[in-house]
């Protein structure tokens, strides 16, 4: 559970946040320069905010009007920061045990070997970290955050300096994390196929203020968000279990309330939960449900609400089974098929709009 | 050239032993001078800078001008010292360790300074939030981090100690045995009718010291690279 209410001048930048989250993980979403890294600084107590409280898991690190503000060695919040900041004249190892040899024993819940093993660090801990890629230096990073003994971890774009491979590499890292180590993480990201795919509950941070805060799905959907989620990346998000594999295809079934979806191939097994993310751009509409087509997805649904924006392009909210969907046709689309909320009709999805980045497990 | 004479091995051991204790007594104050100036705001920063920096600008004979008022036995701070202490300055060799000290103090607190600089401040703030103390972090990184910067500073410290002549001179006097440094000890045999072997004796003894100083500064600055790649711990 993290509280923030702060409020604090950074230059000419005024920043004002107020806002409850408690997930697994927390995304805090934002474009750049809205203040998401100021937030998690307050909360390192990197900066001091002019106002406010600023509390963990019940406990309260930053009190402005009642003087308390625990020095940031003392929080136990564990930092990763966009640029790895490894100590140089270190090897991989003592980085790594930098912070637990600074904690009294009775804090240590998380054993090196652990980390060690779920980073896959064994090979590196007799390597200079100059010597390190990208990856493999994020991945330190990480596992030096960790074995601070941290409440939470906090993750300020951890991925912004890395290439696309390494990026899938490390968010599968991240998620082994939030699964067995179970510890809270709060993710700093502009990117929305990455905070879709990480976060269970979404702050949306513009201009220093907190514009929503809550399910990644109903918050990201939000149209009047738009201006800030960005047009471009728009989708919907789909709780999903997987329900079987069609090997002879390479294909995988998922169940969500209300419909299945057909992707490729995803190494998870039958039962668990995965996460989809469907782009918008990705979704066709149809007034009846069409055969003798290669699309495998088609799902019924009902219209919600359509984006009345001027412009050729219209977003079209629909409801399909439990769960709401985006679609993003023309406007010349929208008049030919004459389409208005309340109307039933199809959802198209074709299984290779799916791709690694856009399922994953929840 | 013969063998080094008792004489000659005394004025070495003294300038030695001058320039050694005048490094080590500075080096402390110079690394806490250096990293306030680095990496704190405090009013009269410009001051101090300021300040540390007059030896280098001011002619060595004013500093020992200054030191001899001020430290002289009679001096507002000399006799106070004396007093209470019983610590004298002037005339001792003591007395031109300080000197050294205090013509070398900027050469010093420059080399770390720039080197402290240097160091990706963030670093710092992460071993803050990995747990480490204010003091901490400066001795477990920022301390290692700027090792080779420490050590330029002292050598060129070192070096000028070593070679002091106007401030030494002017504070503590020329006395054999006691205040003569090797430069010292060249100025006189200069000044000496068929002293000039014996000044280029000195003057060579003064290139070799030079040179081993510098040799040992290069040795140090890899030893200390080295070691951090084998700590693990």
């Amino acid at each position: 559970m993290i509280e923030v209410d702060i409020e604090q001048r950074l230059g000419g930048f005024h920043l004002d946040v107020k806002f409850v989250a408690e997930a697994p993980i927390v995304g805090l979403f934002g474009r750049s320069g809205a203040g998401k890294t100021s937030v998690i600084n307050a909360i390192a107590g990197i900066t001091k905010p002019r106002r406010g409280s600023i509390r963990v898991n019940d406990t309260l690190l930053f009190d402005a009007a009642r003087g308390i503000d625990v020095a940031p060695e003392k929080r136990r919040i564990g930092y990763v920061f966009q640029d790895p900041l490894l100590f140089p004249h270190r090897d991989v190892e003592s980085n790594l045990l930098y912070g637990q040899r600074l904690r009294p024993p009775a804090d240590l819940f998380i054993e090196p070997a652990r980390v060690i093993e779920l980073l896959g660090l064994r090979t590196l801990l007799r390597r200079r970290t100059q010597t390190l890629s990208g990856g493999e230096k994020q991945r330190v990073a990480i596992g030096r955050a960790l074995l601070a003994q941290p409440r939470i971890l906090l993750m300020d774009e951890p991925l912004a300096a890395l290439d696309v491979p390494r990026k899938t590499e490390i968010l599968n890292y991240i998620e082994r994390l939030r699964d067995e180590l179970r510890i809270p993480i709060v993710y700093v990201s502009h990117s929305v196929p990455e905070i879709a795919r990480l976060a269970d509950t979404v702050v949306v941070l513009s201009e220093g203020k907190c514009l929503a805060v809550g399910d990644v799905d109903a918050v990201m959907g939000r149209l009047d968000l738009k201006p800030v989620t960005g047009r471009y990346e728009a989708g919907s998000l789909l709780d999903t279990r997987v329900t079987g594999h069609d090997s002879e295809h390479q294909l995988t079934t998922l169940a969500f309330e209300g419909g299945q979806l057909v992707v490729p191939y995803l190494d998870a097994a039958v039962g668990e939960r995965v996460r989809a993310r469907i782009r918008a751009r990705d979704v066709s509409l149809a007034l009846l449900r069409p055969s003798e087509i290669s699309i495998l997805n088609i799902l019924p649904g009902r219209v919600r609400s359509i984006d009345h924006e001027t412009g050729p392009i219209v977003d079209v909210q629909l409801v399909v089974g439990a769960a709401t969907l985006t679609a993003r046709i023309t406007r010349r689309s929208l008049q030919q098929l004459d389409i208005h909320a309340g109307q039933e009709l199809y959802a198209l999805v074709k299984a290779v709009s799916f791709d690694q980045r856009s399922v994953g497990y929840a | 050239m013969s063998g080094v004479s008792p004489d000659e091995l005394g004025i070495i051991a003294l300038s030695l032993r001058v320039a050694i204790v005048s490094v080590a007594f500075s080096l402390p104050v110079a690394i806490i001078v250096a990293y306030g100036l680095a990496r704190l705001d405090f009013p009269g920063k410009t001051l101090v800078d300021a300040v540390i920096h007059l030896p280098l600008v001011l002619p060595p004979v004013v500093v020992g001008f200054a030191l001899l008022v001020l430290l002289g036995k009679r001096g507002p701070i000399g006799s106070l010292l004396n007093e209470w202490f019983g610590i004298v300055f002037a005339f001792r060799w003591t007395g031109a360790a300080l000197a050294s000290a205090i013509m070398g103090f900027p050469l010093m607190v420059r080399g770390i300074r720039l080197s402290i600089e240097a160091i990706d401040q963030r670093l710092e703030v992460a071993a803050r939030t990995l747990g480490g103390s204010r003091l901490w972090v400066f001795l477990s990184i920022t301390l290692p981090l700027a090792l080779p910067g420490i050590i330029t500073g002292t050598l060129l410290s070192f070096a000028r100690g070593l070679g002091e002549f106007g401030a030494t001179i002017t504070f503590v006097s020329n006395i054999p045995g006691e205040t003569q440094t090797l430069p010292l000890a060249i100025y006189t045999f200069t000044q000496v009718p068929g002293g000039e072997a014996e000044a280029l004796r000195m003057s060579i003894f003064a290139v070799v010291l030079s040179i081993a100083a510098l040799v040992t500064s290069e040795w140090l600055t890899r030893r200390a690279q080295q070691r951090h790649l084998d700590d693990r711990g």
